[in-house]
């Protein structure tokens, strides 16, 4: 079997999670022999190997073809929430947006010039990316017939994947690592929220990272949940690290690592610092990362007077990241909604035992865990002070934790994907 | 008599490194050198040195007649020494002359006068040591505290040490109708005298005279002096009290401060019957109209003219109490590589980069902070002061 994947990112060039994921899942197709195809939309040229990598900044999209200007015109309203027009009714709005997009001969032109190049990252041109990344699909689909399937990760390449099916006929699947429900609790943003519905709709079968995510599937899109398939994620090397690099203060050291976004629920985890400090002032808590609400967070500390036990250490990267996990005696997900979580995952390899919120994915997964509700600080509080003074309950974690680990394989994850697969392919047959 | 009193305040603050949270109770030297020297240097070259030279000059040519006072921070002093002799040097010269006086304050200019007497009696005879030892025995008869920080209680212990005559602000919200040109008294101590700053006239030099917006743009000698001339003709002392880098570095040579101030005493003396004084010739000359009420802290700082550019948000507040909380501690200690990052901790400039007042407009917050935000001067100072408490534990249990 061969499989037409759309990306958005690939190790070494990632910013968040979905690049490591689709690394993994790529790894164990190849375990089991599957070919993919893999579209991102800029290739750096020192990707590892693991697949037939596409690099669609180099694609030139025929934009004589007749079926990509449909497409073109379905893509639209990609584009119409950067026009705020105020003062109109709907549909004079829709008139004018409609006007805007297709009279604006730079934006027509840009798209569809033969080549054009992405910059694969996430910034405010993502729209126009995210349609031509459509047209690219579009071209790569009808350029080869060598694939059996299509699958797209996440809404970026939704409309890609749409693409490819619609002019191929081939079965999509798309794959929801996260949904803008995670990242923007209640508050979502509509073009976005747009695609992802307009992308399970069109799919054949959607992949889900965990129970958490299919129940939004369900819930918010209005996906029938016979549709959608839980595969967790797994990670890419179950080893236990044992890092030479020693931690320097005498205090035992519990640790948050992750962007200081809403999502990630920063301040339940500084409420509950405050009340462990007040049992135990031998105790440091650092938040690694930085986000929109890092200066919210620092005042907060400041505010309860614990500046010097609660620590900041800005964005951290490589060794740094190893020598976090390594010197923390707790880490603490708190996040409000996570679709799965590898970061945990990555604390139990360093040995470090975790306490994770029951709305996470990775939940689903790690029974050596303590799980809370994000906003329960009281129960967090009570999990570190546990977690820190009965050093049983650590050893079990970390013990029982690494075998944990070793079950959670990319190649499990993609035995099951390809049944998935072998269920679309022989439902069309 | 009528006369006008020039104090310049000399001061630059040991910087921190960026201090990260891997480095706590590792790396325990937190100063950043490059940045320290490079600023002394590059001060030194566009202030010190031509303006130490410009007012030797003057005082030579007018034989004494032309004087100023300085106040120099034990930080400085150190710094200097390590990174600009020659400034060192010609500061010495001036006074060697014997018309330029020398003011005490705490050695770190620090804001211990608001947390703990006995931190800011120690700061002052630090000061008193080292303005000794570097100027050959001199020992100053008048003080100004940090950021002229002052109220009652300030001065009661000021002059429970001693001093004739202290500086502060003549902030409006003081003074109300009261004139800062004459001088007062504590009003707990009415032995010291309390010399005002006239803002209007020092700030008209340190902070307006190159600012084109201001309508009164240029500020000429012939213009200085006939505002002098237009005070009201029984006030007799006008006190100029500004920060030494306002020539050359907050006004740069091209505005002419330098050329203004070399023609201002010959102004003076031909247009006006004004002389000039230092601060203890005030303070000798003089006798207090009245006592000044002042129950709560003024500085020279802002509009406000209150201590909250250095204290107030929970970011500073927290700071500043964690820093004092290790007092009685660093007395016991007595370990002199403690007690001298004790002293530089305290420098008022680590507090000031933690204010919050001025975060959308930026202005003259920004222009003196190594930060990028309050934020991380807050997390670069509280990781220091995490590292130095670990330090001050350790010692403390030996």
């Amino acid at each position: 079997m061969k499989v037409l994947m759309f990306g958005w990112e690939f190790p070494p060039h990632i910013s968040g999670g979905l690049g490591t994921a689709c690394y993994g899942l790529i790894q164990g197709m190849n375990v089991h022999k599957q070919e993919v195809i893999f579209v991102v939309p800029k290739l750096w040229g020192d990707e590892e190997p693991v697949a037939d990598f596409v690099n669609a900044s180099g694609v030139t999209v025929d934009y004589r073809e007749r079926r990509f200007k449909k497409l073109w015109k379905n893509l639209t309203y990609l584009e119409v929430n950067s026009y705020l027009v105020p003062y109109l009714g709907p549909k004079a709005f829709k008139k004018y947006t409609d006007y805007a997009i297709h009279d604006r001969t730079d934006v027509d032109e840009s798209i569809f010039s033969t080549n054009y190049q992405f910059s694969g990252k996430y910034g405010k041109n993502l729209m126009e990316e995210v349609s031509r990344y459509a047209l690219v699909g579009a071209q790569i689909a009808r350029d080869r017939s060598d694939f059996d399937i299509i699958h797209a990760h996440d809404w970026l390449a939704y409309p890609a994947g749409i693409a490819a099916k619609e002019i191929s006929g081939k079965p999509l699947v798309v794959h929801v690592h996260a949904t803008e429900y995670d990242r923007s609790g209640e508050s979502v943003n509509f073009p976005v929220f747009e695609i992802e519905r307009a992308g399970m709709h069109a799919a054949d079968h959607v992949v889900a990272v965990s129970q958490l995510t299919k129940n939004i599937c369900v819930r918010k899109y209005g996906i029938p949940p016979e549709k959608v398939t839980v595969l967790h994620n797994a990670v890419l090397d179950a080893s236990i690290i044992t890092s030479s690099y020693q931690k320097k203060v005498p205090e035992k050291i519990v640790t948050f690592l992750g962007r200081i976004t809403y999502q990630k629920g920063p301040e339940y985890f500084v409420e509950a610092a405050k009340k462990v400090i007040e049992r135990d002032p031998k105790v440091r808590f650092v938040m690694a990362g930085s986000g929109d609400l890092l200066n919210k967070m620092v005042d907060r500390v400041a505010e309860l007077r614990m500046g010097t036990k609660f620590h900041f250490t800005g964005f951290l990267k490589g060794d740094d990241v190893d020598h976090m996990y390594a010197i923390s005696d707790v880490y603490v997900m708190p996040s409000v909604s996570e679709p799965f979580g590898i970061a945990p995952l990555e604390a139990v390899r360093h040995n470090t035992p975790v306490i994770i919120s029951k709305q996470s994915g990775v939940a689903e997964v790690l029974n050596n865990a303590i799980k809370i509700d994000f906003w329960d600080v009281d129960a967090m509080a009570d999990a570190i002070f546990g977690l820190l003074h009965y050093p049983s309950i650590a050893r079990m974690f970390t013990e029982l934790g690494a075998d944990e680990l070793k079950k959670l394989k990319w190649e499990h994850v993609a035995a099951k994907l390809v049944t998935v697969y072998d269920k679309i392919l022989a439902q069309r047959a | 008599m009528r006369t006008v009193c020039f104090y310049f305040q000399v001061h630059q603050p040991y910087r921190l490194k960026p201090y990260r949270f891997f480095d706590i109770g590792e790396d325990h030297y937190y100063w950043n050198d490059y940045l320290n020297r490079n600023v002394i240097q590059k001060v030194a070259q566009k202030c010190y040195l031509p303006m130490n030279s410009l007012l030797l000059e003057l005082i030579q040519r007018y034989q004494g007649r032309f004087k100023v006072a300085f106040s120099i921070s034990g930080t400085f002093l150190d710094q200097m020494e390590a990174y600009a002799p020659d400034v060192l040097e010609s500061f010495q010269r001036l006074v060697a002359t014997g018309h330029v006086e020398l003011l005490n304050e705490t050695y770190s200019h620090s804001l211990a006068a608001l947390k703990s007497k006995d931190e800011f009696f120690a700061l002052v005879h630090k000061h008193q040591d080292r303005i000794k030892e570097l100027f050959n025995g001199y020992s100053p008869k008048v003080f100004r505290n940090t950021e002229l920080i002052y109220s009652d209680d300030i001065g009661a212990m000021v002059a429970e040490l001693g001093y004739q005559g202290m500086l502060t602000e003549g902030a409006k919200h003081v003074l109300g109708w009261k004139s800062p040109n004459y001088v007062y008294s504590n009003a707990k101590n009415p032995n010291l005298k309390v010399l005002l700053k006239n803002f209007r006239l020092s700030d008209d030099i340190a902070f307006r005279f190159g600012d084109k917006t201001w309508g009164d743009y240029p500020l000429t000698t012939d213009k200085f002096v006939n505002w002098l001339n237009a005070l009201p003709k029984e006030e007799p002392v006008v006190n100029l009290f500004m920060d030494y880098e306002t020539f050359g570095e907050h006004q740069w040579a091209e505005t002419g401060i330098f050329d203004f101030m070399r023609h201002l005493p010959e102004a003076i003396f031909t247009q006006s019957n004004f002389t000039f004084s230092t601060p203890s010739e005030v303070v000798a000359d003089l006798s207090p109209v009245s006592s000044i009420h002042v129950p709560t802290p003024i500085s020279w700082a802002d509009e406000e003219r209150d201590l909250t550019a250095w204290l107030g948000n929970d970011m500073q507040d927290e700071a500043f109490d964690r820093l004092y909380e290790l007092e009685k501690k660093i007395r016991k200690i007595k370990d002199p590589e403690l007690l001298r990052d004790w002293e530089y901790l305290q420098t008022s400039d680590h507090f000031y980069y933690i204010c919050t007042k001025f975060f959308s407009d930026g202005s003259v917050h920004e222009y003196f902070s190594p930060y990028d935000t309050p934020y991380d001067a807050f997390i670069n100072y509280m990781n220091v002061l995490s590292d130095f408490i670990l330090r001050v534990e350790t010692a403390s249990k030996k």
